[in-house]
């Protein structure tokens, strides 16, 4: 056995160790869905790389792998979201929200009194003034409790409540006893027995607070409900079957956004898409042109918005449009006297968003054309020429038809890409303006994945659930493009054999 | 003939006059930004050419703190080199694992045989258009599941954020199987006739001749992460781990605009990137013709 074999053992050995002491912790905490994966991840990992038949699936494996873990799990486990409740309110499992309740603590209120802390050369000493009760000298930082006796007022410094508040912490945490009674800090300037405020009362995980309420869980909505039916918040994560998608369809406040969101999304796909193309084969035609002088330079000059970082042209876009400070505003009102509500306007928001994808996206187009053009003969214009063909018609009748076909698979993709462009929309106008009379968070330049990325991670909603609904649906509209993709590829391919 | 060029003439004129009136409105928003970043203070109003320039912003990008003529001191609202610096490491880390694993499947396509291969390869171009954007949900869970135990692998570990990115690795592997299936199979048989294992055959022949498309491979996938918002921007928390396309928003947030401060880093953070693609885009191109969208 050489060294690089060995060296290979141990790397494999070492990956086999790490994937399965974090599956086995996820099994511990109860994550079985993704420790199964992972399972059988590791396993696959270890099967192939320790028998020599699969030699060659060692190659693709990892690109499989990961293919597996971050694109075909998530997209199977978003759906699987799309039928819980999973959300802000419903984050954790059943036992961790019971855990939750019974660890929550309770102020007895007859036990509670003012303290004052003390500095003393012995160490720190609490002083409770009403019972006349003196602790024994304790440093903050050692775990044991502290017993309190009969006492005079120590000698010592008092300390002010600033130093309270510095090390309320360590404070909290310390724990003074004086015959049966077990005192804590119950805030910053009182002690007070403290009692579990809620304890598990039967099988089915009933509560019973220290005042005496019960509170019921309800699995149907994934809340505990106390005697009047309210219920409780934090909940659980639970399955409740196909109401998000009720919500979706039905609801008032998500149906109507989400209708005019999905029409939206794909007129800015198609309007991105088209613009771009355009605007693209404009220029690479331009380009084309044998007695233009300064190609080089052009070209450079014309894929520029392409080569910058499409988050830091976005930004700036945002700002330049600004429509009460913005220098796009500040010019058009200083040569034209207009100053359009790019912010507020649905439909000049809607256009800001075009007009800025088409900055984005029409370089793409234009070097994708140049190269096509090239492969058109020659002799084909000059026999266009001779017939008497103008340039428009040049175009629409020998250009045209002889690029559109490589082109497809690449316009496919653009709609594609542009019907999830997540990062324009959450970068340039957030959505906004604001839609009126809705439930969930929606705006007019929201487009599907934009206002799904709201749903579940904007600050005001946090409901996974319905987000996993809605992507859901995308998933069924990506899955279909992608298909029209696969096939207009598969008719590409032939046509240049 | 003189009629002939005379019109060729006007053609001409007409050809450059459009692309630079193009031009003009197409690269108007470089020039302003250029201008804001030179503009005192973060206000907005202000000529479009700065009556006083000052490089306060710039110093502020750079990370030092800038001194006005009237002595009060202003410090840098955001850790910007930081901020790049992260981009850059976890850019770099994903492009190198994305590289290899796209050559050695793409060498496994191109030249091995194997049952299911095709439907493998048409599967990974269809599953590759489900955007990460669509995923976030479960990529979040999975991440926080998996931090409970291991935080290096959790949610605000730059580690998880490269494991993610990993899996992009479908549409390179197209692109580099393309290249790999024009390479002559006769070097691949001289070689196992030599006695070299695939490994060998793929590690001494296939790379070193793969060389530029793997460069242009390298280069899509580094602009593509460091381009990346909606994984960045839930997976990270804390400010100082933040990348770039997360941290530049905070600059224009609803209640705070700070213009000037943006401009420069904007400039800063984006030059270097805008760099790299330029000197690269003709190799890009080929890359770019085989299907992946920039983001």
């Amino acid at each position: 056995m050489n060294i690089s074999s060995t060296i290979g053992l141990v790397i494999k050995l070492a990956i086999i160790a790490i994937l399965g002491y974090v599956a086995a912790t996820l099994f511990v905490s109860g994550e079985l869905s993704v420790a199964m994966m992972l399972v059988v991840i590791t396993a696959a990992f270890a099967i192939i790389f320790f028998f020599k038949r699969f030699y060659s699936v060692r190659f693709y494996y990892p690109a499989i792998a990961g293919l597996l873990l971050f694109t075909v799990f998530p997209v199977v486990y978003t759906s699987y979201v799309g039928f819980t409740n999973y959300g802000g309110a419903n984050l954790l499992t059943f036992e961790r929200i019971q855990n939750y309740f019974t660890s929550q603590v309770a102020i007895d209120k007859s036990t509670e009194e003012p303290f004052q802390l003390f500095e003393t050369a012995d160490g720190l000493r609490l002083w409770l003034p009403e019972s006349g009760l003196l602790s024994a000298p304790f440093k903050l930082a050692t775990p044991e409790a502290v017993t309190l006796q009969k006492a005079q007022e120590p000698k010592g410094e008092l300390l002010p409540l600033k130093a309270v508040v510095a090390n309320r912490e360590l404070l909290k945490l310390k724990e003074f006893t004086y015959d049966s009674l077990s005192l804590k800090t119950a805030g910053l300037k009182t002690v007070a027995s403290l009692q579990p405020a809620y304890r598990i009362i039967d099988a089915d995980g009933r509560l019973e607070s220290y005042e005496g309420e019960i509170l019921t869980p309800d699995h149907d909505v994934g809340f505990y409900r106390n005697a009047e039916g309210e219920t409780l918040k934090p909940g659980w994560k639970t399955w409740i079957g196909t109401r998000n998608f009720d919500r979706m369809f039905n609801s008032e406040g998500i149906k109507e956004p989400i209708v005019s969101i999905f029409i939206w999304t794909l007129i800015f796909a198609l309007g991105s898409m088209v613009g771009t193309f355009a605007v693209g084969i404009t220029l690479a035609l331009i380009l084309q042109w044998r007695e233009l002088k300064g190609k080089r330079l052009y070209r450079i000059l014309l894929i520029l918005p392409y080569a910058v970082p499409g988050f830091i042209s976005i930004l700036v876009f945002r700002g330049l449009f600004n429509q009460n400070f913005g220098e796009i505003n500040f010019i058009l009102e200083a040569l034209f006297d207009i100053a359009p509500n790019w912010n507020t306007d649905p439909f000049l928001a809607k256009a800001m968003v075009l007009i800025v994808n088409i900055w984005l996206g029409y370089p793409y187009m234009m070097l994708l054309g140049m190269g096509f053009l090239q492969s058109i003969p020659e002799d084909h214009y000059k026999a266009a020429a001779i017939e008497g063909a103008g340039p428009v018609r040049q175009f629409f009748s020998i250009t045209l038809p002889q690029i559109l076909p490589p082109f497809v698979p690449m316009l496919i993709a653009t709609f594609a890409f542009n019907f999830n462009n997540l990062v324009l929309i959450i970068l340039l106008t957030k959505g906004g303006p604001d839609m009126v009379g809705t439930v969930v968070p929606a705006g007019e330049t929201d487009i599907l994945a934009s206002f799904t990325y709201r749903i579940a991670f904007s600050d005001s909603s946090q409901d996974f659930g319905l987000a996993g609904a809605i992507s859901m649906l995308m998933f069924v509209v990506v899955a279909l493009i992608a298909y029209f993709n696969l096939a207009a590829m598969r008719k590409a391919a032939k046509g240049t054999r | 003939m003189v009629h002939s060029s005379k019109n060729l003439l006007i053609k001409k004129c007409l050809a450059h006059g459009f692309l630079w009136v193009f031009l003009a409105l197409i690269l108007f928003p470089f020039f302003v930004t250029i201008s804001i970043s030179l503009r005192e203070g973060n206000y907005i109003t202000g000529s479009l050419i700065p009556d006083r320039p000052t490089l306060e912003h710039w110093y502020l990008a750079l990370g030092f703190e800038y001194v006005r003529a009237d002595g009060t001191v202003i410090e840098p609202p955001f850790p910007v080199l930081i901020w790049l610096w992260n981009s850059v490491k976890i850019a770099f880390f994903a492009s190198c694992g994305v590289l290899a694993m796209a050559a050695t499947s793409a060498y496994a396509f191109s030249r091995m045989q194997f049952r299911g291969k095709a439907a493998l390869l048409d599967t990974m171009l269809l599953v590759q258009m489900f955007p990460a954007a669509l995923a976030i949900v479960a990529i979040y869970a999975l991440f926080d599941s998996i931090g409970d135990i291991t935080p290096i692998f959790g949610i605000d570990s730059h580690w998880s954020l490269v494991l993610v990115y990993l899996s992009g690795v479908a549409m390179h592997i197209w692109t580099i199987k393309g290249y790999f299936d024009s390479i002559d199979p006769a070097l691949d048989k001289a070689a196992a006739i030599d006695g070299a294992t695939p490994f060998q055959t793929f590690r001494w022949i296939f790379l070193p001749l793969a060389t530029p498309i793997l460069a242009v491979v390298f280069v899509l996938s580094f602009i593509g992460v460091i381009g990346d918002y909606p994984l960045a921007s839930i997976m990270l928390r804390a400010e100082d781990n933040l990348t770039l396309a997360v941290g530049a928003r905070k600059y224009l947030m609803d209640n705070k605009y700070m213009w000037g401060d943006f401009a420069s880093a904007a400039i800063l953070s984006g030059a270097p990137i805008t760099l790299l693609f330029l000197i690269a885009q003709k190799y890009l191109v080929s890359g770019l013709a085989a299907g992946g969208v920039k983001g």
